[in-house]
């Protein structure tokens, strides 16, 4: 019964789905929002099992020494440290008169998340602004035909998304100039390609759906 | 020694960039030779690559590092021409009678602020200033506090702080709401049931601008600036598709793309892409902002990109890939 | 006296007339007595044909109202009130409203089965801060609705489901009665076996990327099916497989699999738990701990496999800087071009959903990839027929028959 509960399960759940998609009538139209409250709640409850999970893969590294467990050190410290003053700032709101959020600004925990997480994340972002740029460098090459079409397309979606590709291309008639260009590029061959992938995508989705739901794909059951 | 002196030169830039810019800004004249000084940098790295050395990466970086951050301290403009998109939002909100209300969605977070937050602070200034009431929720956490900044921003416009707007009267934060699409949803039937009271507490029936406010079908347009999921694919399937209501968009550059199929279609009106689209906002609404610097530091870095990739090809087609030390 | 009696009452009258003829000209707004309200612009006229009905293919808690414009709805009329009633004769009470030169709206306050009355009031110019001058049309009624049992606005979708649906079962059920199915090469899934050799020979590590989204993408566990072959394989090569996670179900279900497929090559005792571990659920967080453990641990192969977001190049070119061998796949059109640009095999879309099928090569799941290549043929008919009648419909043909 181990592997046929949750076979059982999978196949309510997805035929519900699926017709409550075709009939308005109560108590059908409820049903998505009831299951995915349902999915909220299990997911919420869920987290804890992550968060143990990175305590102790990170407690493991420390105890064995391995190598840069300092860093699991700065997970353990930055975890404990927004965790107790976001319940510490939580507890104090409740019991202030007017009552506010750990969320609200001027709360320790706001001072947190704007001066510590907020920059440190838009670092991470930042990131791509290098990483396009060596990717480019490196995989833009006129090998043969496809990656030639590819390097022309990049560099004309790339001069025509900023003023400079119009400056450069003031002198051409206005339906060639490079802002026109680029907006071509991106409103056919971009979204026709965009939307072919899309089909395959959707098809796709709908046989694994198929698959999974009637029992016949069970790689995330066993393995 | 020679592979942290980039990561000096851009520490070094970095710090100046933390004094106040406009006692480092440089004149046109010193800004076109800094550019061209640029230029000749890239000649050198071609000029290498010819004779057959490789770049590293780390040069790259350095490069794109320095090509953001200059035209920071650079005093001139690029002309910009408004595109059809920019133009339709504009027209859409510019129709608008005094006294409309709009419905300002911020759902994007901090880390896609460079790109939506000029197009918000842009929004929002022209509101105040034609006297349109602007409704402000949030699908994603943070976006509330990004929009309260797009508001201080308007506050802090000399004209607009004459005749400053009124909090619950001309324009009101009802916050962020949990449920993704399902919280658009309910506002087509009811948008106090999804917010009951707004950001600070103040129940919804107590805020004069949302008296009459029901429904979708109380609100003339809707605004929305987007980073992902939930976002403008999801307003367009549900408050447009379903409850009918106009909704134009700002997004990402990455994401905009897969819009573009609903502005084509018709179902959305209007959208600004990336930092380009801010810009144009910006000239198109006569409210300058961030956005006109930011995307003359992305001209910059475009350029030098694509310098980079012809120096790449020029490279492959030498075939003058010799074992010799790399650059950097 | 008597004379200054007479005429003062007269000089009063005239001026008086000259202020209203000059606030007239000023355009200045009538000072109203609360007491009595002094009306001195016309009410504009009635909105007519009200008319409502049940909105389709609901649940039964929506109702479709409109109506003629006022005839002075460019000129007088500001908005218009819908008010709604259990009885025809009131109380009315104010359910929404539209701007003037909207003529319908939808009520989504209506409880099925019910039965309301309507009526519509234009409003002109306002009288004080609440009260407009106004003017209602006839009360329109009984309207009741009710939910339907199919939402005939999806019976295209309900096809093509059942279309497809249908191709694919078919196919499911002739691949269990045997004959070889033929799939073409995907180099990409082909490339996995080499890649996890190229780590055992090294002895380093295999990192196996599920993606940031949750249990409920069939991305993610499109993801999780690939996970079991890979971990198989890695159990059988005795390569150290590790995944990092951004959910926690993701977490539960992967751990699951992984163990099953360490049990199912008789390596039980290879399998650690910590071989798969939580991160965290934050986006660019995820991004910098897996790129903070290639550089440290500088793995031979990575395998991206999922749902993925702004972080797909982060991680790509951080694993090509430390000379991975990377494999990506994902139906995120957004990221399929970093990943093209940064990787060395990359599944697009479908391919991603295919893989599970591809490694395991079991008859069934060969099935439903044929059966999904027959719904997307039609579905290419079904375009190609769809662009032909719309370019015949709409090209004038005359000009082929036309003498000059």
């Amino acid at each position: 019964m181990r592997r046929e509960i949750p076979l059982i399960i999978t196949f309510i759940a997805g035929l519900v789905f699926v017709v409550q998609y075709f009939i308005p009538h109560p108590p059908f139209d409820a049903f998505e929002q009831v299951f995915t409250n349902w999915f909220a709640i299990v997911q919420a409850f869920a987290i804890w099992l992550g968060a143990l999970s990175l305590m102790k893969f990170s407690m493991l590294k420390i105890r064995r020494k391995q190598k840069d467990w300092f860093m699991s050190v700065i997970i353990i410290v930055g975890f404990v440290v927004m965790v107790a003053y976001g319940a510490y700032d939580g507890f104090a709101g409740m019991h202030a008169s007017p009552t506010y959020s750990f969320r609200d600004a001027g709360t320790h925990f706001d001072w947190l998340y704007q001066n510590i997480y907020t920059p440190l994340t838009s670092t991470m972002f930042a990131l791509l602004a290098f990483f396009v740029a060596s990717a480019s460098y490196r995989a833009f090459r006129a090998r043969n035909l496809q990656a030639t079409l590819l390097l022309i397309a990049g560099i004309l979606v790339m001069i025509g998304r900023v003023p400079i590709g119009d400056w450069l291309t003031s002198f051409m008639p206005a339906h060639y100039q490079a802002s026109n260009l680029a907006t071509w590029i991106m409103n056919f061959p971009n979204a026709a390609g965009q939307r072919a992938i899309m089909i395959g995508i959707a098809l796709g989705t709908v046989s694994t759906s198929l698959r999974i739901i009637l029992g016949i794909e069970r790689s995330h059951l066993e393995g | 020694m020679k592979k942290i002196i980039p990561i000096i030169v851009l520490l070094i830039l970095f710090v100046i960039a933390l004094f106040n810019k406009s006692q480092l800004e440089m004149s046109a004249g010193v800004s076109i030779l800094v550019t061209i000084l640029l230029g000749i940098a890239m000649i050198v790295v071609l000029i290498l690559t010819i004779s057959g050395r490789s770049i590293e990466r780390r040069i790259v970086f350095l490069f794109i590092g320095v090509s953001l951050i200059l035209p920071f301290f650079m005093n001139f403009t690029l002309p910009l021409q408004v595109s059809p998109e920019v133009r339709t939002l504009y027209d859409a909100l510019a129709k608008l009678p005094k006294g409309s209300k709009v419905l300002a969605s911020y759902d994007y977070d901090p880390p896609s602020a460079p790109e939506l937050q000029p197009m918000g602070d842009a929004f929002m200034k022209w509101a105040f200033r034609h006297d349109i009431k602007v409704i402000i929720i949030g699908l994603w956490p943070q976006g509330p506090l990004q929009a309260n900044l797009s508001v201080n921003a308007a506050l802090a416009d000399p004209e607009i702080a004459k005749h400053p707007p009124k909090y619950g009267v001309d324009y009101v934060n009802l916050g962020y709401q949990s449920g993704n699409e399902f919280v658009i949803q309910g506002m087509g039937t009811s948008i106090r049931s999804k917010f009951p009271s707004d950001l600070y507490n103040t129940p919804y029936d107590s805020i004069p601008l949302l008296r009459g406010v029901e429904n979708f079908s109380n609100i003339d347009f809707v605004f929305n600036l987007s980073a992902g999921y939930p976002g403008t694919v999801e307003w367009v399937q549900i408050a447009v598709d379903r409850f009918g209501v106009p909704v134009g968009a700002g997004n990402t550059a990455v994401q905009a793309p897969q819009v573009y199929p609903y502005v084509e279609s018709g179902q959305l009106t209007g959208l600004l892409g990336g930092m380009s689209g801010g810009a144009e906002f910006e000239k198109i609404t006569k409210e300058p902002g961030q956005a006109n610097t930011f995307l003359l530091s992305q001209s910059f870095a475009h350029v030098v990109v694509i310098g980079f990739i012809l120096i790449g090809n020029v490279a492959l087609f030498m075939g003058k890939t010799k074992r010799r030390p790399p650059i950097g | 006296m008597k004379v200054a009696r007479a005429v003062f009452p007269l000089v009063i009258l005239t001026l008086a007339l000259s202020c209203n003829l000059m606030a007239q000209k000023m355009k200045i707004e009538p000072a109203l007595d609360t007491a009595t309200q002094v009306i001195t612009q016309q009410p504009p006229i009635a909105p007519l044909n009200l008319f409502a009905e049940d909105t389709p293919d609901d649940a039964g808690n929506s109702m479709d109202i409109r109506w003629d414009l006022s005839a002075d709805d460019s000129a007088d009329v500001t908005n218009y009130q819908v008010l709604r009633s259990d009885s025809p004769d009131g109380p009315f009470v104010v359910v929404g409203g539209t701007t003037k030169g909207q003529g319908s709206f939808t009520d989504n306050t209506v409880k099925p089965g019910q039965k309301y009355y309507y009526k519509i009031v234009a409003q002109g110019a306002p009288l004080t801060d609440s009260t407009f001058v106004s003017s209602e049309s006839t009360v329109f009624g009984p309207a009741i609705s009710s939910g339907q049992w199919f939402n005939t606005r999806r019976s295209n979708v309900l096809l093509w489901t059942l279309v497809l649906s249908a191709s694919v079962i078919f196919f499911i059920y002739r691949a269990k009665s045997g004959g070889k199915l033929y799939i073409r090469k995907i180099a990409g899934i082909d490339a996995i076996d080499e890649a996890i050799g190229r780590a055992t020979e090294m002895g380093r590590k295999v990192f196996y990327v599920p993606g940031i989204n949750d249990m409920d993408d069939v991305q993610t566990l499109a993801s999780i099916a690939i996970l079991g072959r890979v971990a198989r394989i890695a159990a059988e090569s005795d390569t150290y497989l590790e995944v990092p996670v951004s959910k926690s179900l993701v977490l539960i279900t992967a751990r699951e699999t992984v163990k099953e497929s360490y049990s199912k090559v008789g390596r039980p005792d290879s399998f650690r738990e910590e071989q798969v571990h939580y991160v965290t659920d934050d986006q660019f967080g995820y991004a910098a701990a897996i790129d903070g453990m290639v550089v440290r641990e500088q793995p031979a192969t990575m395998i991206y496999m999922g749902a993925f977001y702004a972080e797909s190049l982060i991680l790509a070119e951080t694993g090509n800087a430390a000379g991975a061998i990377q494999i990506a796949g994902t139906a995120m059109p957004a990221q399929l071009p970093f990943f093209v640009a940064a990787c060395d095999y990359t599944l697009i879309g479908e391919e991603l959903f295919a893989a599970s099928a591809y490694l395991s090569r079991e008859p069934k799941l060969l099935g439903s990839l044929k059966g999904q290549d027959v719904g997307k043929a039609l579905f290419l008919a079904s375009i190609i027929l769809g662009i032909i009648i719309e370019i015949v419909t709409k090209v004038d043909f005359q000009w082929l028959l036309r003498v000059s």
